[in-house]
C-alpha cells in the first residue's frame, strides 16, 4: 500500500496564493494542542524526571569546565570489543564540553517546555522516553573518543529522532517526513562508517585522540581522498548541507520542542561537530578547504532566500537553521584563527537565539492556534514575555550589537576576509545570508508581535511559566554572553581552539567594539542591505518565487525514489522468490555445480587413470546393481518398478559396505532399505500415478544439469582420493578403543562411546521424526472429513 | 575400485539430481533417497577402502590389525544413514498428507501460501 501523497509539504502555503491554507505539518501541530492546555492531567514522572536528570547532568559538565578551561583534557575508557579494537572511551575536551553543555542545559529547559506543551498527551512518557533517549546518546556522540563508538551513538540519535519526527504516527506526512530523515542521515552514516574504517586502518588505531594526532599521516595515506569524502557524506546528510538539505524542513512536522533541540541546537550539528572533531586530521588539503567553502557557502546562501520564502513560523526557522549550519561548514573549511574563533562563538549563539526563537514559535502556536505569518500580529499585548524573548532572540539573530550576534557576525567576516580560498566568494556569501538573516529576524521573530495582524483560529494568551522559561533563558544568555564576551572565550572559544589548532592562545578575542575595521564596514552594510531587503520583502518573495521556487529539489523526486527503491525490491523478489520448488533447486544445483567446477578447475590438477584391470567380478556387479538401479528409477512411469528399483541401489549399497569391511554400517543399510521399501509400498497405494495419464516427463535441460553436478561431485572425489590420508584421528580411536573404553568394535566404540551425545542426538531426531509423522497422519483423516 | 565407485557416485548424484528437479514431488523424494545413498557412498569412499579387514580389536590385543578399515567413516556413515531414514520417512508422510489435503502430487500447484494470484 503506498501512502497517499502529500502535496509538496515545502511550500504549498506560499503557491497557494494569499488564503492561508495550513500546511500538512501545521496539521500535524494542531493535532497535538487540540489537547487542552488548561487540563488538569499532569503528566506525572515522565514531566519532571527528565527535566530532573538533563539539570543534574548539566550541572555535573559545569563542574568541569574550569579543568577544561586550563587546557585539561578528561578521559574516561572501557573496553566494549577488544579484539576488533572498539572502546567505550570518552574524552572531554574544550569542544566536547561546549556541545556537552549546550546539549544537557538546552535539553533541561526544553523537557521543562515538552511538560506543559504537550500536558496531557496520553502519549507523553513515550515522547519523554524518545526525548530523553535522545538527549543521552547525543551526549554520548560529542563525549565519545572512539570512532566505532562515536558511529553508534551517532545512528542512536538518527533513530531517536526518527522516533520523535513521526511522533504523531497517525499522520501520513509525518511518517513520511520521519522515514525520509532517517534514510538520508542513515545512509549518510553508512557511508560515513565505511569512511572511519578506513581512517582507522589508515591511522592504526579507532582512539579519535590518536587520530587526530597523525593528521599528516593521514593526509599522505593513499585513502585520504576516500576516506575524506565519506566522513563528508556522513556529516554532510546529518547536517542537512544542500542537496541533502531537504529533509530537515520536513522534519518539522515532529512536535515543536523536538525542532527545537534536534532540529536546530543540537542533532544537526553533529554532523558540523564530526567536521570539528576531525578537524586536524583532514583539514589543510585544498579538496577539503574547497568542499566545505562551496557546500557551506551553497547551503548558506540557499536556505537564506528559501527563509524568504516560508510564511510558516518552523519553516521559516528551519530554513534559518540550514543557513546557520551552512555557515559553521564554512568556517570549518579553513584553518585559520578567525575562522575557528568564529566557529565556537556562532555554534553557540546560534544555539541560543535559535532554540529560543523555536522555543517562541512554540508559545505563539500554542498561544494562537497558528503559526502562518501572514495572519499572526499585534500579540505583544497578549503575550508581552514571549514577545519580550522573541525581540531579544531576534536581535542576536540579526547580529545587532550588543547581542552575542554581533560579535559572531563580526568574527566570521574576520575570517571571511582573509579565507584560503577566495575572500570574495566567502564575504559575499556571509554578507548575502547575513542581511537575510536580519530580515528573516524582523519577519519572523517582531512582525507577528508588533504588526497589525488578522484574525487567529484562538484568542492569544500567554504561555505558563515552564514554556517561558526556555525562551526567555536563552535569550537572555545571547544577551549576557554580548555584554560579557571574555567569559565565552575564556570557557569556549579557547578550550576550542586549543582541541581544533593545538594552542589556546590562538583564539581570536571577543569584542563588542574593536574599533572601525572591515568586518564593522561590512556590519553596516549588511544592516543596510537588510534594511532594504526588508521594506522590498514583498518584491524579494516574488522574484524568489520565480527563481529559487524553480530550483529542482530532491524532496519532489523523494516519492519517485522511494517508489522506484520498492518496485525494485518487488521485481527482484519476484525473479527469485519465485514459490516454484524446481526453480529454487535449479538455482542451488547450479550454483553448486558452477562454484565447485571453477574451483576444480583453478586448484586441482587429478589425473585419473582409468585402469580397472584389477578388479573382480564381485566389485563389478556390486556396481552394476547400484547403476542398474539409479537407471531404473529415473526413467520408469511404474510405482512398482520405482520401488523395486530403489531397494537395488540401497542393497547394491549395503554390499559395497560389506565388501569393503564395513559390516555394522552394512546391516544398518539393510534394515533401513527394507523399511524404505515398506514404507514407500505402503504410501504408494494411496497415491497416484508418477506421470498422469498421457504424459512423460522428459527433461533434457534437467539432465544436463545433473550430469554436470555429478560430474562435479565424481571429480572431487577423485581430487580427494588423489592426496594422502589423515589418519590421525582414526589412529587415536583405535589406540583408545580397547583400553579406554573397552570395545573390540571400534565402530560401535566411536557410536556409543566417543561420539554418545551425536548419538542420542541423532536416536531424537528420528523419535521427533516418527512423532511428527504420526501427528501429521492422525490429523489427515479427520481433516479429509470435516 | 575408488575411481570405479567415484564415477559410481557420479552417476547416482546425477540420478538424484534429474529426480528431484521433477514435477512430481514423489520423484522428488526418490532423487533425495539416491541422493543420501550417494553422499553416504562418498563419505565412505574418501575414508578410503579396505578389503576384507573389519576394524576389529583381536581377542587378546590391543590394537587393531595395521591395515584395518578406517572405523572413522564408518561411524559417521552410520549415523547419516539412520538420519536419512528420519528425514525421508517425515518426508514421505508430509508428501502423503499434502496429497491429501491438496490433492495433486504436482509441486508448482502447491500454492497454498502463495496463490497464482498475488504475483502481480
Amino acid at each position: 500500500m503506498r501512502a497517499p501523497r502529500p502535496a509538496a509539504p515545502l511550500t504549498p502555503a506560499v503557491r497557494s496564493g494569499p488564503a492561508p491554507t495550513a500546511t500538512p505539518t501545521q496539521r500535524a501541530e494542531e493535532t497535538a494542542i487540540a489537547t487542552d492546555p488548561k487540563s488538569d492531567r499532569r503528566n506525572g514522572i515522565a514531566g519532571w524526571a527528565p527535566v530532573l536528570l538533563s539539570a543534574t547532568l548539566f550541572a555535573w559538565f559545569c563542574t568541569f569546565l574550569p579543568a577544561v578551561a586550563e587546557g585539561e583534557v578528561l578521559l574516561w575508557q572501557l573496553d566494549w570489543v577488544p579484539s576488533l579494537s572498539v572502546s567505550l572511551s570518552f574524552l572531554v575536551d574544550g569542544l566536547s564540553l561546549t556541545f556537552l553543555l549546550l546539549i544537557s542545559g538546552i535539553g533541561t529547559l526544553v523537557m521543562l517546555y515538552s511538560d506543559s506543551y504537550l500536558r496531557g498527551d496520553p502519549q507523553y512518557a513515550r515522547f519523554a522516553l524518545y526525548l530523553t533517549s535522545f538527549m543521552l546518546s547525543m551526549l554520548g556522540l560529542v563525549a565519545a573518543d572512539n570512532l566505532i563508538a562515536l558511529f553508534v551513538f551517532w545512528e542512536l540519535t538518527t533513530i531517536t529522532s526518527y522516533l520523535l519526527i513521526g511522533f504523531h504516527n497517525d499522520e501520513a506526512d509525518s511518517r513520511r517526513s520521519a522515514l525520509q530523515a532517517l534514510l538520508v542521515t542513515g545512509t549518510g552514516a553508512l557511508a560515513m562508517m565505511a569512511g572511519m574504517i578506513l581512517m582507522g586502518v589508515a591511522a592504526g588505531t579507532f582512539e579519535i585522540s590518536e587520530i587526530v594526532a597523525q593528521g599528516d599521516v593521514l593526509r599522505e595515506h593513499p585513502w585520504y581522498l576516500a576516506i575524506m569524502i565519506l566522513i563528508l557524506a556522513g556529516a554532510f546528510t546529518k547536517s542537512a548541507q544542500v542537496p541533502f538539505h531537504f529533509w530537515l524542513p520536513n522534519a518539522m512536522a515532529a512536535p515543536t520542542p523536538v525542532s527545537a533541540f534536534l532540529h536546530s541546537a543540537t542533532m544537526v550539528k553533529g554532523g558540523v561537530y564530526l567536521l570539528a572533531r576531525l578537524h586536524p586530521a583532514l583539514s589543510g588539503t585544498e579538496v577539503w578547504l574547497w568542499t566545505l567553502t562551496i557546500a557551506g557557502a551553497a547551503t548558506a546562501v540557499f536556505a537564506s532566500l528559501q527563509a524568504m520564502r516560508q510564511t510558516d513560523m518552523k519553516q521559516v526557522l528551519a530554513y534559518t537553521t540550514l543557513m546557520a549550519l551552512g555557515t559553521l561548514t564554512l568556517f570549518l573549511a579553513s584553518g585559520s584563527a578567525y575562522a575557528i574563533t568564529a566557529f565556537v562563538v556562532f555554534l553557540v549563539t546560534h544555539s541560543f537565539y535559535k532554540a529560543s526563537l523555536f522555543l517562541m514559535a512554540g508559545c505563539v502556536d500554542h498561544g494562537t492556534g497558528t503559526r502562518d505569518l501572514r495572519v499572526l500580529g499585534g500579540l505583544a499585548r497578549a503575550m508581552p514575555l514571549t514577545a519580550l524573548a522573541a525581540a531579544i532572540a531576534a536581535l542576536s539573530m540579526a547580529g545587532l550589537p550588543p547581542f552575542i550576534g554581533f560579535i559572531a557576525k563580526e568574527l566570521g567576516y574576520g575570517g571571511s576576509i582573509e579565507a584560503a580560498s577566495s575572500p570574495l566568494l566567502v564575504t559575499g556569501a556571509a554578507l548575502i545570508a547575513n542581511a537575510l538573516m536580519f530580515t528573516v529576524a524582523a519577519v519572523v521573530a517582531l512582525n507577528p508581535f508588533w504588526r497589525r495582524g488578522g484574525e487567529t483560529p484562538s484568542k492569544p494568551h500567554e504561555a505558563d511559566w515552564q514554556m517561558l522559561a526556555g525562551p526567555l533563558i536563552l535569550a537572555a544568555l545571547g544577551l549576557a554572553a554580548g555584554i560579557f564576551p571574555h567569559v565565552l572565550e575564556h570557557y569556549a572559544a579557547a578550550p576550542i581552539a586549543q582541541s581544533l589548532l593545538g594552542d589556546a592562545e590562538k583564539a581570536k578575542e571577543l569584542h563588542l567594539w574593536a574599533g572601525v575595521n572591515t568586518p564593522f564596514l561590512l556590519s553596516l552594510a549588511t544592516f543596510a542591505l537588510g534594511l532594504v531587503l526588508y521594506f522590498a520583502r514583498g518584491a524579494l518573495r516574488r522574484a524568489l518565487e520565480s527563481t529559487v521556487g524553480r530550483l529542482p529539489d530532491l524532496d519532489a523526486r523523494w516519492d519517485d525514489v522511494i517508489d522506484g527503491l520498492k518496485g525494485f525490491a518487488a521485481w527482484q523478489t519476484r525473479l527469485l522468490q519465485t514459490g516454484k520448488l524446481r526453480r529454487y533447486l535449479v538455482v542451488i544445483f547450479a550454483t553448486y555445480a558452477g562454484v565447485m567446477a571453477v574451483t576444480l578447475a583453478m586448484k586441482a590438477a587429478v589425473v585419473v587413470e582409468l585402469d580397472f584391470s584389477d578388479l573382480i567380478l564381485k566389485q563389478w556387479m556390486v556396481v552394476g546393481l547400484i547403476v542398474t538401479g539409479a537407471a531404473i528409477v529415473t526413467v520408469t512411469r511404474s510405482r512398482l518398478a520405482a520401488i523395486a528399483a530403489l531397494g537395488t541401489v540401497g542393497i547394491g549399497v549395503a554390499l559395497t559396505f560389506i565388501v569393503y569391511s564395513a559390516p555394522d554400517v552394512a546391516i544398518t543399510q539393510l534394515l533401513i532399505e527394507t523399511l524404505n521399501v515398506v514404507l514407500v509400498s505402503v504410501a504408494l497405494l494411496r497415491m497416484p500415478l508418477l506421470d498422469p495419464a498421457g504424459t512423460h516427463d522428459h527433461r533434457p535441460k534437467d539432465a544436463v544439469l545433473a550430469l554436470a553436478v555429478g560430474g562435479v561431485v565424481a571429480t572431487l572425489l577423485l581430487c580427494v582420493l588423489a592426496v594422502p590420508m589423515d589418519m590421525r584421528l582414526t589412529q587415536f580411536f583405535e589406540e583408545a578403543s580397547y583400553p579406554d573404553a573397552h570395545g573390540r568394535n571400534i565402530v560401535n566404540v566411536i557410536l556409543v562411546d566417543f561420539r554418545a551425545i551425536d548419538t542420542f542426538g541423532e536416536i531424537t531426531v528420528v523419535v521427533i521424526a516418527a512423532l511428527s509423522a504420526y501427528a501429521l497422519l492422525r490429523t489427515t483423516g479427520r481433516r479429509d472429513r470435516a | 575400485m575408488e575411481t570405479l565407485l567415484s564415477l559410481t557416485i557420479g552417476l547416482l548424484i546425477a540420478a538424484a539430481v534429474y529426480l528431484m528437479l521433477a514435477r512430481n514431488v514423489l520423484r522428488f523424494l526418490f532423487g533425495m533417497l539416491l541422493l543420501s545413498n550417494a553422499v553416504n557412498l562418498l563419505i565412505f569412499t574418501a575414508g578410503r577402502l579396505t578389503f576384507g579387514v573389519p576394524s576389529f580389536v583381536p581377542e587378546g590385543a590391543k590394537l587393531p590389525p595395521e591395515d584395518a578399515a578406517n572405523a572413522l567413516p564408518q561411524a559417521l556413515v552410520l549415523t547419516a544413514i539412520v538420519i536419512g531414514f528420519g528425514l525421508f520417512a517425515f518426508a514421505l508422510v508430509l508428501v502423503f498428507r499434502a496429497y491429501t489435503s491438496l490433492g495433486t502430487l504436482e509441486s508448482a500447484k502447491m500454492r497454498v501460501a502463495e496463490p497464482e494470484e498475488e504475483k502481480a
